[in-house]
């Protein structure tokens, strides 16, 4: 599965101006609100109509401009996610869930009805009308909706970003099954650094209607020198784990990764499931001593590895501990008191609940 | 005889006014839906003219609308000639007339309600229907259509009161024939003119208040729900 995407489009006095490609798996579009991601993923869904472009999936010409051909939304075959769930209020669940899934024939058979059901658990909601549905409930059944139509790819606009901190943990683990048991591409939309890091393999960074990085996730969020200014406060490192054990008494889910183990809040994923966990840097504390009598669970020893240039009296330290580098930002202050080098060994400190999502 | 027994006569006059109401809102509903999503949708030059136009049997006095109508739909009216040697369809002084003057003065009262139904739909939901395959046709007929189903059917009732009470064109029209074009509006009307004709008057009057109450009472329960219904999820 590859998608290539290349759009230009003038909206007022906004432009967009962008091109990137995407294989399997999931492709993170990521930037502030405002920087072109849900016009650039209209364009792709065919709801908005660019001014040059071409639009390519597995060598499939969905849309170019010189050949004046343009295929309509509805015979794309792209299932869409919306910010809102936008279902429709006059249908039951059921009804929902089937709507799609009729225009394409209903080509799934019932057990496939049943798997995508059980997969989002909304079995018990087949027979309510989204009215009564709590804001997740709706976005799980808005998923199972694009998912029925049997798509070819999957678009994801900010699915989360109306939710509350509880509404989205509880859709992240449906999202990561998705990911993980469909084969569908999926080009996802979002603002959130914790939300890419979890969920995506590559990133898109959008700014201004331009692509001004794409990669590798972990390449891309790591960077020592952020690509994305998104949000400098949100910046930090990305660690990739195992789910290795559950402590069931203190819901808390032990993750290794490298010689390090984190624990993080809540008992997420099964066990022996790969996990990136994104760790902002303003999260993260050093010591150069180990600490002791401390809440945090989190304390991992490592080696300085690099530090940024000082910007607004902080600096961000890059620390390898056991195989993860983990970024953490501290005052300039800090840095003078602790005498801090490349090479000097220290103390990283992760409080687990800040490693909430 | 019995204050509230009917006459033959009476009841005719408010049998015809039934079917010419039922006729009116019927003939007249898919060219007001037509009219209502150019008027809610459509963006083009003339759209005021287009409004104006479909407004205006609702501002002039209803005389001059039946007069017009009288000058176009007549016997030597340019479209009354052309429908009565193509089609056989004769409106002059007959309850097929009354019925198209019924149903252009109820006209923009349907418009008016089916537009505001169009409008309040979420169009983001039809872009929805669009990413899970449906065609603009279905489109329209699985998801605006009953979405805005509560704003027809209240438009219907309101075409249909407003027929039941026409009086001005109809009268203008196709005048006031016994059987034909008499309907009860007019039979009320010839009523108050002759002398001892007050008690028909009133039993007519009653069954025109009831008639209008309860079509007006129906309206607003399915505005009403037409507002809840077209609120996105």
């Amino acid at each position: 599965m590859r998608l290539q995407v290349e759009a230009r489009l003038r909206l007022g006095t906004f432009a967009i101006d962008a091109a990137f490609g995407s294989q399997a798996g999931v492709t993170a579009l990521f930037g502030r609100s405002g920087s072109g991601k849900t016009s650039l993923v209209n364009i792709i869904a065919g709801l908005l109509r660019p001014d040059h472009g071409r639009i390519m999936l597995d060598g499939d010409v969905i849309a170019d401009s010189k050949r004046r051909l343009f295929t309509p939304a509805h015979r794309r075959r792209f299932g869409y996610v919306f910010q809102e769930a936008r279902l429709f209020p006059h249908l039951s669940v059921r009804g929902n869930l089937g709507y799609g899934r009729w225009f394409a024939g209903a080509t799934g058979s019932g057990e496939e009805f049943g798997r995508i059901v059980a997969m989002l658990g909304i079995g018990h909601l087949l027979d309510r009308m989204p009215a009564t549905l709590s804001g997740g409930e709706r976005q799980r059944v808005a998923i199972g909706r694009a998912l029925l139509a049997a798509p070819r790819l999957l678009l994801m606009d900010e699915p989360l970003a109306a939710l509350d901190d509880a509404r989205k943990a509880e859709i992240l683990p449906y999202l990561e099954r998705l990911r993980d048991e469909t084969r569908i591409p999926i080009v996802y939309v979002s603002h959130s650094v914790a939300e890419v890091a979890r969920l995506a393999e590559r990133v898109v960074v959008m700014e201004n209607g331009r692509v001004k990085a794409s990669g590798k996730t972990a390449a891309v969020l790591s960077a020592p020198s952020p690509t994305y200014e998104t949000d400098r406060r949100d910046a930090g490192a990305l660690i990739v784990g195992v789910v290795e054990s559950h402590d069931e008494g203190h819901e808390l889910t032990n993750v290794r990764a490298g010689e390090c183990l984190i624990r993080v809040p809540h008992l997420i994923a099964e066990q022996g499931q790969s996990l990136r966990l994104y760790v902002a840097g303003r999260d993260v504390m050093l010591a150069t001593r180990r600490p002791e009598d401390i809440s945090a669970l989190n304390v991992l020893p490592g080696r300085i590895v690099s530090l940024s240039p000082p910007r607004q009296g902080s600096v961000d330290v890059r620390v390898d501990c056991g195989g993860n580098v983990i970024a953490a930002r501290i005052t300039t202050l800090s840095r003078e008191a602790l005498d801090l080098q490349p090479g000097k060994q220290v103390h990283a400190i992760i409080k687990t609940v800040a490693l909430d999502y | 005889m019995d204050l509230l027994a009917l006459t033959e006569a009476e009841w005719t006059a408010v049998r015809l006014s039934l079917r010419v109401a039922t006729v009116a809102m019927l003939a007249s509903l898919p060219f007001a839906l037509l009219v209502s999503m150019i008027l809610a949708r459509g963006q083009f030059w003339g759209k005021s003219l287009l409004n104006g136009l479909v407004h205006m049997p609702l501002i002039l006095p209803p005389v001059v609308t039946g007069f017009a109508l009288l000058l176009l739909f007549g016997r030597r009216g340019p479209v009354g000639a052309f429908l009565a040697e193509n089609f056989g369809l004769v409106f002059s002084f007959r309850w097929t007339g009354a019925a198209l003057a019924c149903a252009v003065m109820g006209f923009p009262l349907m418009v008016r309600s089916i537009r505001l139904s169009i409008e309040a739909v979420d169009r983001k939901l039809e872009d929805a229907a669009a990413t899970l395959g449906a065609s603009p046709a279905w489109i329209f007929l699985t998801v605006t259509l009953p979405l805005i189903l509560p704003g027809i059917l209240a438009g219907m009732v309101l075409s249909f009161a407003k027929a039941m009470g026409e009086f001005g064109a109809t009268i203008t029209f196709v005048s006031n024939i016994p059987g034909e074009t008499q309907t009860l509006s007019a039979a009320i009307y010839t009523f108050t003119q002759v002398p001892g004709g007050d008690a028909g008057a009133m039993r007519l009057a009653a069954i025109s208040v009831i008639i209008s109450m309860a079509a007006l009472m129906l309206s607003e329960a399915m505005a009403a729900a037409a507002a809840r219904r077209t609120v996105a999820a």
